[in-house]
């Protein structure tokens, strides 16, 4: 069963939305511990609820809008995450809201949810991301796993 | 796929078909139940007046309407408490950008309550049921399975990896879940909320036109227009007429551009998908702007037509055709839901209708759950482990030239893939998406697509809070997966659907 789930969510048509999904590909080629679940959350919202049963520990990665240059990140955590659905500064403003709104219905909230969001420089459609972004995916991965070392 | 398959002429071996078939069926029905609980319902139901209810009255109504165990006034408490504590601390969520207290709203405070407590419900069933993908090798709702020519999961009585006695064992389990929570959750609150919204039974449908593939081949290889080959009958109902089933021709389907961000030599004309082409060409103004002329072009989506006729698709369409065709389930839970609400099957032209088709359809998939499973079981005893046509894998087996079409029916309507293979590889390949038929812009002689035909006319209690509109538009199950959403700065929805009639 796994205790942490790590969740890349957005769209890889659209350029830097889908840099949550870039960082993922990256870790799941790595060697993880049995109790870490990286997923490709993609544009699914509820139907990522599964995933979330037993988890303890959700981290997502995902494009944010903070108004700060292209390939800023930051950490948002406890009190911060639900401050930052209610703004709906991300671009997927039905789907991670929606899906952490009903697991927190459902009784199946995460004890511990961090969000890494980056600022994107463009969502138009392309398949790569913008450069200050593309740069940042080998720190995102640093940063997810020093964050499991916590 | 299946347009791959069409053009090699690929039969798909009985299990894969018949795993086919369930993944889909599944798949129907915990979309169509998310869909009323998460997206619809709370058009309908008032989740503030739900926290006036008193729950002694809620376990009475869910008594007098179903027999699922969960109504007692403790559990209807319990369900108030936890909601009221998600209003006091502001965390609304996806509530937060309903429009409380709205005039529209005329359910009591008990019915609104059971609706909450069923919304919940749903979202811990839709967890469970979906399940069974995952034990058919499936990840919802991208479905990695399936193969050109078969599945990738492998059938095998002795194998821990395969579909086996245990798994078929696990999916009967789910199944019975989905059943009993389609009949005893979802009909019973369709039943209960549509009584206090039956002016939606007489606006809300537009074109009179539906257009159905069909789906769900019973044999192998079927013939689409041969009544008992698909479970869901192909064929048209034109100008609401539902003395018969007009068959379906293919070669009617083309798609015009004139009103698309798109570019063809001859944009009065339509193209078939066989022959059509997607150049890209944005005439709009630079966003973010306020205005599209709809009199230019204003839209990414082109706009099928069927023999130069808009076409409405999806539940309502597959439950009119296959009603009409005489499809003995849908008549029987139509019939059953039309009795319920003493009303004549012309209502179902209609926002309600759409609503109603919807749950109808769940009723007659989740019958089929088990009897499909359990045909999949006796066909692996019989030792067939056939999973994959291998014949036509390698590109060296392939004509020189091919053309395909793959037709199916996903849950939100008609879906068809049309593929040119040329040398082995990819000459053209076009796609025409439920959303697509119903959401279109108009075509070259201006005639618009279902959405915008289905609210001429619908009157608005308040133009700041539409909520007639998005019933109305909400009832057609929009794409959410893959749709652009247009939002305002601080998030919320544009409401402001311009339709020129108004």
């Amino acid at each position: 069963m796994p205790e942490t789930l790590i969740l890349g969510v957005g769209n890889i048509l659209l350029s830097d939305d889908g840099v949550g999904v870039r960082v993922v590909q990256k870790l799941q080629a790595l060697d993880l511990p049995q109790t870490v679940q990286v997923e490709d959350g993609g544009t699914c919202g509820l139907d990522l609820m599964q995933y979330l049963e037993g988890v303890s520990r959700l981290i997502v990665i995902d494009a944010a809008d903070f108004k700060l240059p292209p390939g800023t990140i930051r950490r948002l955590e406890g009190a911060d995450v639900p401050a930052f659905l209610a703004q709906k500064i991300s671009p997927h403003e039905i789907n991670l809201p929606e899906l952490l709104f009903s697991a927190k219905l459902t009784g199946i909230y995460p004890q511990q949810v961090i969000i890494f969001g980056v600022q994107p420089g463009s969502l138009d459609t392309s398949l790569e991301l913008t450069p200050p972004v593309a740069a940042q995916v080998d720190r995102l991965v640093d940063l997810v796993l020093q964050e499991m070392q916590r | 796929m299946r347009a791959v398959e069409d053009a090699l002429g690929i039969t798909v071996p009985t299990n894969a078909r018949l795993i086919r078939n369930i993944i889909e069926t599944i798949q129907y029905i915990q979309d169509h139940v998310v869909h009323f609980y998460a997206l619809h319902a709370l058009d309908w139901v008032d989740i503030t007046s739900a926290l006036k209810a008193d729950p002694e009255a809620t376990s009475a109504l869910a008594q007098s309407i179903s027999d699922w165990p969960k109504s007692s006034a403790d559990y209807f408490a319990g369900i108030q408490a936890k909601l009221q504590g998600f209003v006091a601390s502001g965390q609304l969520g996806p509530f937060a950008n309903a429009y409380w207290g709205h005039p529209a709203y005329k359910l009591p405070p008990e019915a609104n309550l059971m609706a909450a407590a069923h919304y919940i419900e749903a979202l811990h069933w839709q967890r469970q049921v979906i399940r069974a993908h995952a034990i058919l090798g499936a990840k919802n709702p991208h479905l990695q399975t399936y193969l050109v020519g078969g599945m990738s999961i492998p059938v095998d009585p002795n194998s821990q990896a395969a579909i086996n006695a245990d798994k078929i064992a696990q999916l009967l389990d789910l199944f019975a879940q989905a059943k009993e929570f389609v009949e005893k959750v979802y009909l019973p609150d369709v039943l209960a909320v549509a009584p206090f919204y039956l002016e939606y039974a007489a606006v809300g449908e537009g074109l009179g036109n539906f257009l159905s593939y069909g789906d769900l081949p019973l044999v192998n290889k079927p013939d689409p227009n041969k009544p008992g080959d698909l479970f869901f009958p192909r064929g048209l109902i034109l100008g609401r007429d539902l003395s018969q089933v007009v068959p379906l021709d293919p070669a009617k389907i083309t798609e015009y551009v004139t009103h698309s961000w798109f570019t063809y030599a001859d944009e009065t004309q339509g193209l078939h998908p066989s022959q059509g082409q997607t150049e890209p060409k944005y005439t709009g103004p630079k966003p973010p702007f306020e205005f599209l002329n709809t009199e230019e072009k204003y839209s990414w989506l082109k706009a099928p037509r069927y023999d130069d006729q808009a076409m409405e698709v999806g539940p309502l369409a597959r439950m009119l055709v296959a009603y009409v065709a005489g499809h003995e389930r849908v008549k029987y839970w139509v019939d059953a839901v039309l009795n319920a609400l003493n009303a004549t099957p012309q209502v179902l032209f209609s926002t309600l209708g759409r609503t109603a088709a919807r749950c109808v359809e769940s009723l007659v998939l989740a019958e089929q759950l088990e009897p499909w499973t359990r045909e999949l079981a006796a066909n692996i005893a019989t030792g067939d482990l056939a999973i994959h046509e291998n014949d036509h894998w390698h590109p060296s087996t392939w004509p020189a030239e091919a053309m395909g079409w793959g037709w199916s029916e996903a849950p939100r309507g008609a879906l068809g893939h049309w593929i040119h293979i040329k040398d082995g590889k990819i000459a053209n390949y076009q796609a025409i998406v439920p959303s697509t038929w119903n959401g279109s812009p108009r075509d070259a002689k201006g005639q618009p697509s279902a959405y915008e035909a289905a609210l001429v006319g619908m009157e608005i209690a308040d133009p700041n809070q539409p909520l007639e509109i998005l019933r109305t538009i909400h009832s057609f199950d929009p794409c959410m997966a893959c749709a652009v959403h247009v939002l305002d700065p601080n998030g919320n929805e544009i409401t402001t659907v311009t339709v020129a009639e108004f």
